[in-house]
């Protein structure tokens, strides 16, 4: 290379080295490659603190009534292990990984929206330490990390705990939402030509797949966590039982997004298994079409199964069986994918590297772990085994046997293009006998441990027959496992120095992120292979004997979005979610009859259906001013927007005074469950209705400043389509509380 | 804490028995298709390792028709195990339309044991006669809960504002261990049940036994214990037939020397544990809800005296 492209692709460089590697460099960037690498150092923080979590309970428990550590420490213990695991590592990691892969597999130059996706990053450390702040202002939350109502409810656990967890899982669940939508809108308007949708690279059909489940799934968890926090801080009863409330309610929302939330564990790690066995078994994935209906089938199924969390709950046979057999149906996509890859490897040329080494491990450990969740399937079984170490033994099978596993095998693989340099297979040898061995010791006697009759989250037991030795067992397993993540961070420190140089593509693998130069240049490709099928590196390798031409001669798919729409309408998807979740609170508490307040007497229809209109009006004029700005008549569409922004207002100060003449009533937020269903679920809409004049009247004055002028006005569109959102959810939600609709 | 090493695969019911019978099928579905998948990746892991030097596979994209069959296949068994499962249910949680015959409710950290209709109270401890089905019902006093006792019946939350019920029997005389199964709070593994299964007869006796008020004491320590008792907060918590009503909070202590365990199962139940309880509850059991009464070991040898007469 000349010595001025050499300086410019080193300016260029993402890594240490390059200028704009300063602190400033990183924190301000929107490259999709530091973005991503932000996210892998930050969840490795959290791996080693969630780590140092768990070994500090295996310590309590390595003999039978230890003093270690005392049950509330305890209880700390494991709520912090589950919540730092699942939201500050697992999740993330994968994102982190889909956020730096993506774009380059997709043959991209960065994500759809650059910007967007530096806040998903920040809003991780900032819901991390907002989590961890806990421990220093009275006390981490000791409920359990899918925190069961009237546990965490004030009387039961009084500290702040639990407020910095519903904050912290806020924040976080806004990041992981908007780092899905930021996914969809990229995987579908960023790829290179002749990359159909059919020729994705089977990661990024998994992690799209994936995302529509974070923005289905996050809105239940956020709704749940917004209706404990004002239970908590309003004196509302939403999950009270002694006041009105449901406590089973709390379980039906929290696993609505608890189940989709395991699949949004599991996608991603199988999509990297889905790239790592073929390169390293030479051999494309067997039954391409098959792996990625099954993905859809999964996420379809995965919304159909959540009550199999609740078994003991006594919901009656009928609902048990039917959510038994949902479960017992998703298993057969997630067979599908199983056999498809021992399928690859069977006839290929093995090469058992490190990568391959893990992903071959999480073939059989995802395995047992699937065949235990299976059992649990079956009622009459999860009967015996729920609550118990079995159930505990079976989901760390599948999220650290497997998912975790699995991103070794992905740190493995991409190391080297991230970095440009390979890991060491020597320490990556020891790395991985030391946490097959002590991964499996330390869980696959907890099986045995819950059959024997001991529960889960238990600080202590009693000193039965073979109890203190599993338990010992277990503990010697989990700090083998602890020391070989040890070896892993001294691996990756070590080869980031005196590592091999990778070169562009060591693996000979073949999908388009080996194309390029590792580290890739900031633009990620200076040109990108013809793409005709799935492998398009393969193809220029093997002209003489390409793969078949997927979709035939096409080089697009036959549709076309562009990249706005897109993102407003996940947004306005995972918006559905949320408002879905209050309805159904309120059509839950408001279908029996209670004492107090009641909407007759306190509601005014005929007023509120008035600023109804004037709310729909608004939706007429700002389609108006659309249509006026299309036409360039700036002036015109201003004053329209001007007159959208009055209607919107109008409709506000009518809420206003409902609000007011409903508390000049005495009626207030927690005076029984029809007016806190009542105040949450307009009080949300108005929010959005606030929101939405904030964002038009950031339009009038761009508009002002002369943007949109040369016609491309996609930001006034999806605006557009957000208020009449707005306006569709009052719609549903005049209906339900003002007509009694569903009632 | 089970009596027995392996209580799941143990059981002493017959709906016990239905659970049991059907995980050792599953468990042996499972094994079959461990192998299945082991026996797939060992062989190809053996047969099919790169040879250095050697041109790369020829590219395989699928088969149809396997795909196909390995869809179908798991279908077939994933009907099978549904088929299996629904019978299982019915075995395991037949139907029940009749008025219970325990109540127990869930505390933090203990459990009320209320006999029905005669209304014996009990904490702890229940007591059966075999040959015949109990139906208990469930409730809470505070926190979600969940009753089990692995050799005789299913797990089931008992949850506040809702009741649920299952069925008790036991096959065989014995006792049998329990636990909470659903984290509580602090004292969650210290929420330990014992079932004691009796003949007929002897149950009888016993429940007649539980359904006496306590007798008066009989020593003059024992007459200065049931003095602190009443004028000390005990009354506040500990109802006591005989002595206190109105209380509820705490276990019944009516009958206490006949139970075997202290604290829920905590600790046995010995003259010496419980002067260590008395002087200091929350050594024996951190977080729990019983205060320290700063009590002198006089009183709390008087306390024990009394409590003791309370069999």
């Amino acid at each position: 290379m000349s010595a001025t492209a050499q300086a410019v692709s080193r300016e260029e460089s993402p890594l240490p080295g390059g200028a704009g590697s300063g602190l400033y460099g990183w924190v301000a960037t929107v490259d999709h490659k530091r973005i991503g690498i932000l996210y892998l150092l930050t969840t490795l923080v959290f791996f080693v603190l969630g780590g140092v979590e768990a070994l500090l309970m295996r310590i309590q428990l390595v003999r039978p009534n230890n003093t270690f550590l005392s049950p509330d420490a305890f209880g700390q213990m494991f709520t912090m292990h589950g919540t730092t695991m699942i939201f500050l590592v697992v999740m993330p990691v994968l994102i982190g990984l889909a956020n730096y892969l993506v774009p380059l597999m997709i043959g991209a130059r960065d994500m759809a929206f650059p910007r967007l996706n530096a806040l998903s990053f920040w809003l991780l450390p900032c819901g991390g330490f907002l989590l961890h702040y806990s421990l220093l202002a009275g006390g981490a939350p000791a409920v359990g990390w899918f925190s069961y109502a009237p546990l965490s409810e004030t009387p039961y656990a009084s500290t702040s705990g639990v407020d910095y967890w519903t904050l912290s899982l806020l924040i976080l669940g806004i990041g992981s939402v908007a780092a899905s939508i930021n996914l969809i809108a990229t995987i579908l308007t960023r790829r290179a030509p002749g990359l159909t949708m059919q020729r994705l690279p089977l990661f990024v059909w998994m992690v799209f797949v994936n995302s529509f489940l974070v923005i289905l799934a996050l809105p239940a968890l956020n709704s749940a966590i917004v209706m404990l926090f004002i239970d908590r801080h309003l004196g509302t009863h939403f999950f009270a039982p002694a006041q009105g409330g449901s406590a089973v309610l709390w379980q039906h929302f929290f696993w609505a997004f608890g189940h989709p939330e395991v699949y949004i564990m599991a996608l991603p790690a199988f999509g990297i298994i889905s790239e790592v066995v073929p390169v390293f078994a030479r051999r494309p994935i067997f039954g391409y079409e098959f792996v990625a209906a099954s993905t859809v089938a999964i996420a379809l199924l995965s919304f159909g199964v959540w009550a199999h969390h609740m078994f003991a709950v006594g919901l009656g046979h009928p609902m048990d069986l039917f959510f038994s057999a949902t479960s017992m149906l998703i298993a057969v996509p997630t067979g599908v994918k199983v056999f498809a890859w021992s399928a690859t490897l069977w006839g290929g040329a093995i090469r058992l590297t490190t990568a391959m080494l893990f992903a071959v491990a999480f073939l059989i450990q995802f395995t047992i772990g699937g065949l235990s969740g299976i059992t649990f399937a079956v009622v009459p079984i999860d009967w015996q085994v729920t609550g118990t170490y079995y159930l505990v033994a079976h989901f760390h099978y599948v999220l650290f046997g497997g998912t975790f596993f699995a991103v070794f095998a992905g740190i493995y693989y991409w190391f080297p293009k991230i970095t440009g340099r390979l890991l060491s297979e020597r320490l990556g040898k020891v790395n991985f006998w030391m946490a097959l061995i002590g991964f499996n010791t330390a869980f696959f006697v907890q099986h045995f441990l819950g059959l024997m009759g001991m529960a889960r989250r238990v600080y202590t037991y009693p000193d039965l027959p073979g109890w203190g030795l599993l338990n010992l067992i277990s503990t010697v397993g989990a700090f083998l496992l602890g020391a070989a993540v040890l070896v892993l961070l001294w691996n990756i420190v070590v080869s980031l120095r005196h590592g091999r140089l990778a070169g562009d593509n060591p693996w000979q693998a073949w999908t388009l992120e080996w194309a390029t130069t590792s580290p890739p240049p900031a633009q990620n490709f200076d040109r990108v292979p013809p793409i005709r099928s799935r492998r398009p590196l393969w193809d220029l390798a093997h002209p003489e004997n390409p793969d078949p031409p997927v979709g035939g001669r096409a080089a697009r798919d036959g549709f076309v979005v562009e990249k706005n729409r897109v993102g407003m309408v996940s947004f306005l998807i995972t918006e559905s979610a949320f408002f879905l979740m209050l309805i159904l609170a309120y059509l839950y508490y408001n279908s029996h009859g209670m004492s107090g307040p009641a909407p007759e007497s306190l509601l005014n229809a005929q007023r509120t259906g008035l600023y109804t209109l004037c709310l729909l009006a608004s939706s007429l004029t700002v389609w108006l001013a659309e249509q006026q700005l299309r036409a360039g008549k700036t002036v015109a569409f201003r004053w329209l927007l001007g007159l959208t922004m009055g209607l919107g207002g109008v409709f506000l100060f009518g809420q206003g005074r409902e609000y007011f003449r409903i508390f000049h009533a005495g009626v207030l937020v927690n005076s029984n469950l029809f007016a806190t269903t009542f105040f949450t679920l307009t009080g949300f809409h108005g929010l959005h209705v606030g929101v939405g004049l904030v964002a038009l009247l950031i339009l009038m004055g761009l508009a002002g400043a002369g943007d949109f002028k040369s016609g491309r006005i996609e930001a006034v569109r999806s605006i557009g389509l957000y208020w009449h959102f707005v306006d569709a959810v009052w719609l549903v939600v005049f209906s339900v509380i003002y007509l009694k609709l569903l009632l | 804490m089970p009596t027995s090493f392996n209580p799941i695969f143990e059981p002493a019911s017959a709906q016990t028995a239905a659970m049991a019978g059907l995980f050792e099928l599953v468990l042996v579905i499972c094994g079959v298709i461990l192998a299945i998948v082991a026996g797939l990746v060992g062989t190809s892991l053996m047969r099919f390792r790169a040879r250095p030097g050697a041109a790369e596979p020829r590219p395989c994209f699928g088969n149809r028709k396997l795909e196909m069959i390995w869809t179908a296949g798991p279908l077939l068994v994933v009907g099978w195990l549904f088929i299996l499962t629904a019978k299982g249910m019915q075995q395991a949680d037949p139907p029940a339309n009749q008025t219970p015959d325990i109540l127990v409710t869930g505390h933090q950290w203990w459990w009320e044991v209320r006999y029905l209709p005669g209304g014996e109270v009990t904490a702890n401890e229940i007591h059966l006669s075999t040959g015949r089905k109990w139906l208990v019902r469930l409730a809470s006093a505070d926190v979600i809960h969940d009753f089990w006792v692995p050799e005789l019946a299913r797990k089931m939350q008992m949850i506040p504002g809702q009741t649920n019920q299952l069925w008790l029997e036991a096959d065989a005389p014995g006792t049998y261990a329990g636990e909470c199964a659903e984290y509580c709070g602090a004292q969650h593994a210290g929420m330990r049940l014992t079932v004691i299964a009796e003949p007929p007869s002897a149950f009888a006796a016993w429940l007649q036994n539980q359904a006496q008020p306590a007798l008066g004491p009989v020593s003059a320590t024992a007459a200065s214990g049931l003095k602190l008792f009443q004028t000390m907060t005990c009354v506040n918590c500990h109802p006591l037939r005989g002595v206190v009503t109105g209380a509820s909070v705490a276990p019944d202590l009516t009958h206490l020397a006949s139970r075997h365990t202290l604290g829920a199962g905590v600790l046995a139940l010995t003259e010496t544990n419980l002067f260590r309880w008395l002087k200091n509850a929350q050594a024996g059991k951190p977080g729990c809800l019983m205060p320290d009464l700063k009590l002198t070991d006089a009183q709390a040898r008087a306390l024990v005296a009394y409590l003791e007469t309370l069999q």
